[in-house]
């Protein structure tokens, strides 16, 4: 929700970021304030995931140009479990299966790593686990999940409750989920949407990377933005999600098109 | 090295064997050994199937079999102590200790002394009957000393939940220690069994042990074998097992110690029907040496194997793995499915595997595979993106390879002994790990 004077929390200003020598963003402009949601749409290769992946500073994605400020400081300076405990989270497309180590173990081990950099008490195996069984009747996770290893075997949809359940016990600032929706049916959507939905409040924001405008039937935006060849080229209100999912994507890069052509 | 003076140092172990038995089968077993020990010499690196571990720092030292027994306090144990353990034989540099050893079950868990007065025709059908040592030096030279060993005979139809726990320790520099067990489970039993190397020094020994393990049909052991033996010890070790119709085998090997350790793990599915699956774990640093070769023999028609092996390795240590499946002609409907995986901490680490599947049948399900590696980049990040630092992360996915092996040990005692420690390695490991591009 847009909230009036509402503290900028995410500004990333003309970023640019290569993997491999290849460039991916090539100049992204993006404000966030807190309250806010946001979704950023695009074909395929439009560089939506990579933007996702360089603010949570995967260490495969150069940052070449550009400046990303979070609540206030330099983000890009700080390693990804910096940002991490300042308040960024990203919900993975593809979560990763960890064979050997308890779900609770690793829920639990983030969940202080974070409560001890904001200065407050780290819970005990069997404290964390009255917690953390209360947060995942908020996506109506079996507590089994809990003694099993890390997303291991995990269904799609299941994979993703977890990811939510990380977002519910870390608390970010900033969740950028990218292509939470993505091998959902519509009861898990539903279910992972609503998490989300009780996690979104004035003092917090979330960014969606999403290629279908169904998510945002549940999780309404406040803004959508159009990414095309790692840039932003169109942003507009939820109704754009569904004049996009009406008209493709190829009408928006032929109008910015123009519009280049017409400056020029 | 050359054959001569292998030959001459195979004949100085053979010093100081046990005096002849009342059991003239048992003498004849020991002469045969002692004749194969006489025409065989130490295996070198040209042999095929020592290609990758030199064994001659063996050779450059000598050892001795303890004459008499060693008085160990109770305390001494409780490192390695197992709470659910319902039966315990202790071994103190091969010698039989009665007063720290109970049984508590309704089987035959005792020492060959005893268990050959009671159940000698059982035990001469099946010793020596699986262990072949005609090619097999370090077999032969077992065989040679055999006179004491653990003997484990599980009646029918009986199936006890709480493990037998076989400990043997050694205690003296320069010993020669020749454990071994034989296991007879017969049909419809179950049994779940601890065979534990351990240590009170950290001066060369030489371990050479021998197990064997015949499982009737519809009988089923659970197998734990801890190698957690001195820093400079040598360990060399035999496992065979024969499965009869429908008999499942399932073992869980993990090699902590030992400067050089070798471990031979044959299981011969030998009816239709078997089944095994047999797990391992090498965690090495330093200069150790830890070898594996299995030999997984689909005999029969429609039986099942599944294994995986890891391997994880730094400093500058070396872990060998070779897994032989054989697929005979005539056993259709086999079901195969071997894994090797490794992962290397530091830049002098190595690791040679090998899965070598030979299939002679068409009606066949096999698959295998290897890999070799270092912490995955995207599993690191996923970590650090939740907060973890670096070496938090590196840690914990180093401890989880581990972990998934460990994991499947059934004892749960033993099991979270063995998390901790894997956890203390592998944080210990952190300094190469993290310091690794």
């Amino acid at each position: 929700m847009i909230y009036q004077d509402s503290k900028t929390l995410l500004a990333v200003r003309d970023l640019r970021a290569t993997v491999n020598g290849i460039e991916i963003l090539k100049g992204m402009n993006l404000t966030v304030r807190s309250g806010e949601v946001h979704a950023i749409m695009g074909p395929n290769g439009s560089g939506k995931s990579t933007f996702a992946k360089v603010l949570a500073g995967h260490p495969a994605y150069e940052v070449s140009a550009g400046e990303v400020q979070f609540d206030g400081s330099d983000l890009l300076g700080l390693a990804a479990e910096a940002r991490a405990r300042a308040g960024v989270f990203l919900g993975f497309q593809y979560p990763i299966e960890i064979p050997g180590v308890a779900n609770s173990q690793f829920l639990r081990l983030a969940y202080n790593t974070v409560q001890v950099e904001r200065g407050k008490d780290e819970l005990d195996p069997l404290e964390f686990d009255d917690f953390v069984r209360e947060k995942m009747k908020l996506l109506e996770m079996n507590p089994e999940f809990l003694a099993r290893s890390v997303n291991e075997g995990f269904s799609g949809g299941e994979k993703k409750r977890n990811e939510i359940l990380q977002m519910a016990l870390l608390e970010p600032k900033l969740a950028i989920l990218d292509e939470t929706d993505s091998g959902l049916d519509i009861d898990a959507l539903r279910i992972v949407a609503g998490g989300v939905n009780q996690l979104s409040g004035k003092d917090n924001a979330i960014v969606l990377v999403t290629h279908y405008q169904r998510l945002l039937n549940y999780i309404v935006p406040d803004y959508v933005h159009v990414m095309d060849a790692g840039r932003i080229l169109k942003t507009g209100g939820k109704e754009l999600a569904l004049e996009l999912e009406a008209r493709g994507y190829d009408w928006v890069a032929a109008e910015a098109k123009e519009q280049a052509g017409a400056r020029a | 090295m050359n054959s001569v003076s292998t030959k001459a140092y195979l004949d100085s172990l053979l010093e100081g064997r046990p005096e002849a038995s009342p059991l003239s089968w048992l003498n004849e077993l020991r002469a045969h050994a002692v004749d194969r020990v006489g025409a065989l010499t130490v295996p070198t690196t040209r042999d095929e199937d020592w290609r990758f571990t030199d064994i001659s720092p063996l050779t450059k030292l000598s050892f001795q079999p303890a004459r008499d027994a060693q008085a160990i306090a109770a305390d001494a144990l409780q490192p390695w102590a197992l709470n659910e353990a319902a039966a315990r034989l202790v071994f103190v540099d091969g010698i039989y200790a009665p007063q720290h050893s109970f049984n508590n079950t309704g089987l035959t868990v005792e020492n060959f002394a005893a268990g050959l007065e009671r159940h000698g025709a059982a035990v001469q059908a099946q010793l020596g009957r699986h262990a072949a040592f005609e090619h097999n030096a370090f077999a032969a030279l077992n065989t040679a000393f055999l006179h004491d060993g653990a003997l484990i005979l599980v009646p029918r139809g009986l199936a006890p939940a709480a493990p037998v726990h076989l400990l043997f320790i050694t205690t003296r520099k320069h010993a020669a220690n020749y454990p071994r067990c034989l296991v007879i489970a017969e049909p419809g039993s179950a049994l779940t069994l601890v065979e534990d190397y351990v240590s009170l020094q950290d001066e060369a020994y030489f371990t050479n042990a021998v197990t064997e393990i015949a499982l009737a049909g519809d009988a089923q052991l659970h197998h734990v074998r801890v190698q957690r033996e001195g820093a400079e010890a040598f360990h060399i070790a035999n496992c065979a097992v024969s499965l009869a119709p429908s008999s499942r085998y399932h073992s869980v090997s993990v090699a902590l110690g030992a400067r050089i350790s070798r471990f031979n793990l044959g299981v011969l599915l030998g009816a239709e029907g078997a089944q095994c699956s047999i797990d391992g774990l090498a965690l090495i640093g330093g200069k150790q040496l830890a070898d594996t070769h299995t030999l997984i023999d689909h005999a029969q028609p429609q039986c099942t194997s599944r294994q995986l092996h890891k391997c994880i390795v730094d400093g500058a240590a070396h872990a060998v793995f070779n897994g032989n499946v054989m697929v005979r002609a005539g056993a259709q409907r086999t079901d195969s499915a071997q894994s090797s995986r490794n992962l290397l901490l530091s830049g002098k680490a190595r690791v040679d595997t090998k899965p070598q599947l030979e299939i002679f049948a068409d009606d066949v399900k096999c698959a295998h595979g290897a890999t070799v590696g270092q912490l995955d980049l995207d599993e690191v990040f996923y970590l650090k993106s939740r907060g973890l630092s670096e070496t938090a992360a590196r840690n914990l996915l180093t401890y989880a390879f581990g972990a998934e092996v460990i994991e499947r040990i059934p004892v749960a005692t033993l099991r979270q002994r063995l998390e901790q420690t894997v956890m203390a390695r592998t944080q210990s490991a952190k300094a190469v790990a993290g310091s690794a591009p």
